[in-house]
């Protein structure tokens, strides 16, 4: 079992969240792990990305090698795209719906969305929605991770252990916050 | 113990508290911010006081490192691989001086440039300054490695170089600790002249410090990390140093090739290793991140006989950050045509925060600057170099810190006037005083803007030295009071900010504007932080 996953977005928006909790889930597994992360100039609005290896063999490469990544994770639709050249023939793509426009040159969203809907195995969630709709914005990133869930090798129970470790020390409040959105998520991908 | 998921930065920062660290100095930088950080966090280390404040920079970081050595005491000083420029003459010397505690210096490499003004290759300094380097292929290696580099610093009485770069800093993987070792107690120097280098005694010590490189040889050769693996097919022995060994792995698993490999990840290189290595194969290959410099080693200027495939002949690219991808193509031509990204996806760079002060500065600037034409403005590094892209446009240089201010004093020199500079609080701190003073000295007609945001931003919002000095510092260097100006950079000021600018920018001599308003990033941290006072009070 191996599993190859990048987590795109734009710098403050929230991928190591998603990161961490993936993180938790897998060790949770005993899984081998290893995470790769942007600090420094980009998180100033720039895109960012996340690579993340899971495996039951040892992980060599931090680095995900085109076109073998499993599944993209990604917090805006043009910051999905982005990552192609690395995403398998199999692989699954999952992104927000909501463009974060902070350039001046911002395509034209229903020419990204073509282009999403031309993968194969794509999933486009109005993850900004749901969250706003069940009063907790902030956590739009971890509906957009219950969204994957389906096609990432950990159950259910490991995402809500990993939510408990990343989120514990806020208080039940907030974790039970963050567990919803990971609920809904996951619910728009199962119907 | 169970293993804790850390990234190669905090694995390093735990090896050295479990190694027994009495202090860390360093001065932020990416991608060696996070190992002063999880010290800075860590409840053992405060619990032990063990040493954990910021230093102005990275020649007073290793100056202070060394002082703490001399005093007996384990000390670890941390910076990005630009900052060893910075420290080199202290680092250089301290090879000299050699150590009492033990010293360990960490440097961040940046291969390809993520976050930096270049790639230098530290391994070239660790050779320069001819001591003992590690370069650790993954996290695990990263903490057993900190830990071997304090006793071998003890051992041979020099200082001893942790080398990783930008994606073992910033990777998380699974690391296993090991006990926690005592903190040296106080103990001078056994002999008090060491770190007195007169050229008589330096003489004496540099002669000790040759002699002591066959012992660095010798431990390169067998204390087991430098190592041979066995391979069935010997057409092509690689030499891996590394992270490459990690790309090598993965590409030989992937194309089921079975080359034999010799791992490097200790240096002086291991003379006798690496010669029988490459006697037993026919070809070699050379995976290095960063320079090549055990390729340049092999080939020499007297060309081998054996064919050596790296950097230098087109087997892999000269310059950037290696993958996997990049291995594999050495290995075998026939690899995969690449999908190609969509033409509909723009480039997104990094920019200045929305609401910033930066962006209220060079509004004002670039107004002021209308009648004077483009080409004037010299700036450094921090957040507002992001200034030099559109829709700013504002500045004109950026090259190493502090050179805003100097800069503009050649240029002014040579007849442009006036010049402007622009310079961060915290980088005016670090390398932009010594400049101010020679500014001050010549009367020199430049203006000199210190945009000030009361912190470090761009590496994520440390302390920055000057906080809530900066005037007394440019009084004291001798700026005239009278030209010693302090804005407040918001978009109401913008006409009377302007203004100012405009008067400074006609006097035909120094002055000094302080633009000062909180970073946004900080104000929002600050603001949760008095929150949670407040819930709890």
């Amino acid at each position: 079992m191996k599993s190859d996953i990048i987590l795109a977005g734009v710098g403050g928006q929230g991928i190591l969240s998603i990161a961490a909790v993936i993180g938790f889930a897998a060790l949770n597994r005993k899984f081998n792990l290893k995470q790769s992360e942007v600090h420094g100039m980009s998180q100033r609005g720039g895109d960012v990305q996340s690579n993340l290896r899971i495996s039951d063999e040892e992980i060599f490469s931090d680095l995900i090698p085109k076109g073998t990544a499993d599944v993209i994770i990604s917090v805006e639709p043009m910051e999905s795209l982005r990552y192609m050249p690395w995403l398998s023939d199999s692989g699954w793509l999952v992104t927000n719906s909501k463009a974060f426009e902070n350039i001046p040159d911002y395509p034209d969203i229903d020419l990204i969305y073509k282009e999403i809907k031309k993968i194969p195995n794509h999933i486009i969630i109005d993850a900004d929605s749901i969250a706003s709709e069940m009063k907790s914005r902030k956590s739009s990133n971890m509906v957009v991770l219950g969204a994957a869930i389906p096609y990432l090798p950990m159950e259910w129970t490991d995402f809500e252990t990993g939510i408990r470790m990343l989120f514990g020390r806020k208080g039940e409040e907030i974790v039970q916050m963050n567990i919803n959105a990971l609920k809904a998520g996951l619910k728009h991908s199962k119907t | 113990m169970e293993k804790m998921l850390l990234l190669g930065d905090e694995a390093l920062a735990q090896a050295a508290l479990d190694a027994g660290l009495s202090g860390c100095y360093a001065y932020p930088g990416t991608p060696s911010t996070e190992i002063m950080e999880y010290i800075q966090n860590s409840r053992e280390a405060a619990k032990r006081d063990v040493h954990r404040r910021w230093s102005t920079n990275e020649k007073t970081a290793m100056e202070a490192a060394l002082g703490m050595s001399y005093a007996g005491k384990r000390a670890l000083v941390c910076m990005k691989h630009v900052g060893l420029n910075v420290a080199a003459d202290a680092f250089i010397n301290s090879a000299i001086t050699g150590v009492n505690g033990g010293l360990v210096v960490t440097v961040a490499d940046d291969p390809s440039m993520h976050s930096s003004q270049n790639e230098q290759d530290s391994r070239f300094y660790g050779k320069f300054a001819m001591i003992p380097v590690f370069e650790p292929s993954n996290q695990q290696e990263v903490y057993d490695m900190t830990r071997d580099a304090f006793d071998m610093s003890e051992k041979y009485m020099v200082p001893v170089m942790m080398r990783i770069t930008t994606r073992m800093a910033h990777s998380r993987a699974g690391v296993k600790r090991k006990a926690v070792r005592e903190m040296n107690s106080l103990k001078l120097p056994g002999d008090m002249k060491q770190f007195i280098l007169l050229p008589s005694i330096a003489k004496n010590r540099y002669k000790g410090l040759i002699a002591s490189q066959e012992h660095f040889i010798e431990e390169a050769e067998k204390m087991g990390y430098n190592r041979i693996i066995n391979g069935k097919d010997n057409k092509l022995g690689i030499i891996a140093c590394g992270l490459a060994n990690n790309y090598l792995n993965e590409s030989m698993r992937e194309l089921r090739l079975d080359y034999p490999v010799l791992k490097i990840t200790q240096y002086p290189l291991p003379v006798d290793m690496i010669r029988s290595f490459v006697e037993q194969n026919e070809e070699i290959m050379v995976l290095e991140e960063g320079y090549p410099i055990v390729e340049e080693s092999l080939t020499g200027i007297l060309r081998s006989e054996k064919k050596i495939h790296g950097r230098l002949n087109g087997s892999l690219p000269r310059d950037g950050e290696l993958n996997t991808e990049f291995v594999s193509a050495a290995l075998d031509n026939n690899q995969p045509d690449e999908k190609e990204l969509s033409s509909i996806v723009a480039n997104r760079p990094p920019a200045l925060c929305p609401g910033c002060g930066h962006t209220d500065v060079y509004l004002a600037l670039n107004k002021a600057m209308e009648k004077y034409g483009k080409g004037r403005v010299f700036s450094d590094i921090g957040c507002y170099t992001l200034g030099a892209l559109p829709p700013l446009n504002a500045i004109d240089t950026c090259v190493d810190m502090g050179a805003s201010v100097t800069m503009a004093v050649g240029a002014s020199d040579a007849g442009l006037v006036p010049s402007v500079s622009v310079i961060g609080d915290s980088t005016f701190t670090h390398s932009g005083m010594t400049g101010l003073l020679d500014a001050v000295n010549k009367n020199s007609p430049i203006c000199l803007i210190i945009s000030d945001n009361s912190t470090t931003a761009m590496t994520g919002g440390q302390d920055s030295a000057g906080m809530g000095s900066i005037e007394d510092i440019c009084k004291g260097l001798g700026v005239d009071p009278e030209h010693l100006r302090v804005i407040i950079p918001l978009r109401k000021n913008h006409e009377i900010n302007t203004k100012v600018i405009e008067e400074e920018l006609e006097y035909k001599g120094l002055s000094v504007i302080i633009a000062r308003r909180e970073c946004v990033q900080q104000a929002v941290k600050i603001k949760k932080i008095n929150a949670k006072v407040a819930e709890k009070t």
